[in-house]
């Protein structure tokens, strides 16, 4: 099975900026894939690098086992403002990517636009946010892509227009069978529509991986005050202490059987927020994970 | 038709609660023999969730014999779950057993850690 996206030490600098720092990713095909991390980390410039707007300044990227060509029929990109053309009608909108697009669903595209309740003689100008993004989406959709990419398409709508959208899009993905990379500063968005993550933070990939394996293999521990002893069997992603007492989040395959330590469940969003301290507080470089399958 | 839904602060995966709420229905009789689920594309639109969840969760309820998949039809119920009645027993034996947790002096949190570290070493013995 091909993959939807392949990096092997990826790097794109701006000037002396560095956006992204030896990325090696692998993420297969078939998945809804959450792209996150905080503002400025990287999001942006991975996304575009993998759509072809970019090229990369040292490593490799293939999209669906290609190397990534700007204006490909079999990737989709909606950036992050969700661009539509303000002056054209929303039927205009549908002819121009019938015009464009050599593999266009017109059957596809006018239903999605009913569905939505949008009106064909609406100017792009005068729609909603929330309707502009659905305009944006169904767009993307027509063209009937084998890998959708989305810069932060829900950031900008309110939570009603949030949920419609990602409702219209997991049924598109259902529909088609297509892969989707989104990506997100905000974890709580994404957290139901994606099976499988990548965490992102200063320029760096963190974690990659499967949501649920994630979330089975990360801990917290909250026990009496001790030195960390590196051969414990798990990684330490961040760690505190008070004066008597040690609280750790932990990485690990295997059930941590300690009885000294008491051992919580963590969600994605704790899971992703303590990559990002970790990662902050300057010890998080020796500890980046491989992307893995 | 069942119609499914999350509850995103239960700290349950999502597949597993839509496998549970499968479960729940057959128990209480609400999905019988024949039944029909609602397909992917169904629930995915109206939960907003990934369709891999979905497809997951089904395919579970296939493995232990619930339900069966008839491509390009959908899925259907293919057995019923022991009714209520048999959990009635149960619950008195339960309570009896509550009741002498109580009288040794265990107050409402001892007694929740107790059957839970005793639940999960039970079930994990027996997986």
């Amino acid at each position: 099975m091909t993959s939807a996206l392949r990096t092997e030490q990826l790097t794109k600098r701006y000037g002396r900026r560095t956006a992204l720092d030896r990325c090696t990713l692998d993420v297969p095909a078939g998945h809804v894939v959450g792209l996150v991390g905080p503002n400025g980390a990287g999001k942006s410039t991975l996304l575009q690098l993998a759509c072809g707007l970019l090229d990369p300044t040292a490593g490799r990227i293939e999209t669906l086992g290609e190397r990534p060509a700007s204006g490909s029929p079999r990737v989709g990109f909606v950036a992050q403002d969700t661009p539509v053309y303000g002056g054209l009608t929303v039927a205009e909108h549908l002819r121009l990517g019938a015009h464009l697009n050599p593999s266009w669903d017109a059957t596809l595209a006018e239903r999605r636009i009913a569905q939505v309740g949008l009106d064909p003689a609406q100017r792009a100008g005068k729609l909603s946010g929330g309707q502009r993004a659905q305009l944006a989406l169904t767009v993307a959709a027509a063209k009937r892509p084998e890998l959708l990419l989305l810069d932060e398409p829900v950031a900008a709508l309110d939570p009603l227009a949030r949920r419609t959208f990602l409702q219209g899009l997991m049924e598109l993905t259902a529909e088609s069978g297509m892969s989707v990379i989104m990506s997100s500063h905000l974890v709580a968005d994404l957290e139901r529509v994606c099976d499988h993550m990548i965490v992102l933070v200063g320029s760096r990939v963190q974690i990659a991986g499967d949501v649920d394996e994630m979330l089975a293999g990360h801990h917290r521990l909250v026990g009496p005050r001790r030195p960390v002893g590196e051969g414990s069997g798990w990684d330490v992603i961040e760690e505190s202490h008070t004066d008597v007492q040690s609280t750790l989040v932990v990485r690990s395959t295997a059930p941590i059987d300690d009885p000294s330590w008491q051992v919580n469940r963590l969600d994605l969003e704790d899971i992703v927020l303590a990559y990002m301290a970790g990662a902050a507080g300057g010890a998080g470089r020796e500890r980046v994970l491989e992307g893995q399958r | 038709m069942i119609e499914f839904h999350l509850d995103a602060r239960s700290g349950v995966a999502p597949y597993m609660q839509l496998i549970q709420q499968v479960r729940h229905a057959l128990r209480l009789g609400v999905l019988r023999e024949g039944d029909k689920l609602p397909t992917v594309k169904e629930v995915v639109a109206r939960l907003a969730i990934n369709p891999n969840t979905v497809s997951k969760a089904y395919r579970e309820l296939e493995y232990e014999g619930l339900v069966t998949a008839r491509p390009g039809v959908g899925t259907f119920v293919t057995k019923t779950l022991g009714s209520l009645s048999t959990h009635e027993p149960l619950r008195a034996s339960l309570q009896d057993w509550l009741a002498g947790a109580r009288e040794a002096g265990l107050d409402n949190e001892s007694i929740e850690a107790l059957f839970l570290s005793t639940f999960r070493s039970f079930s994990e013995a027996r997986t």
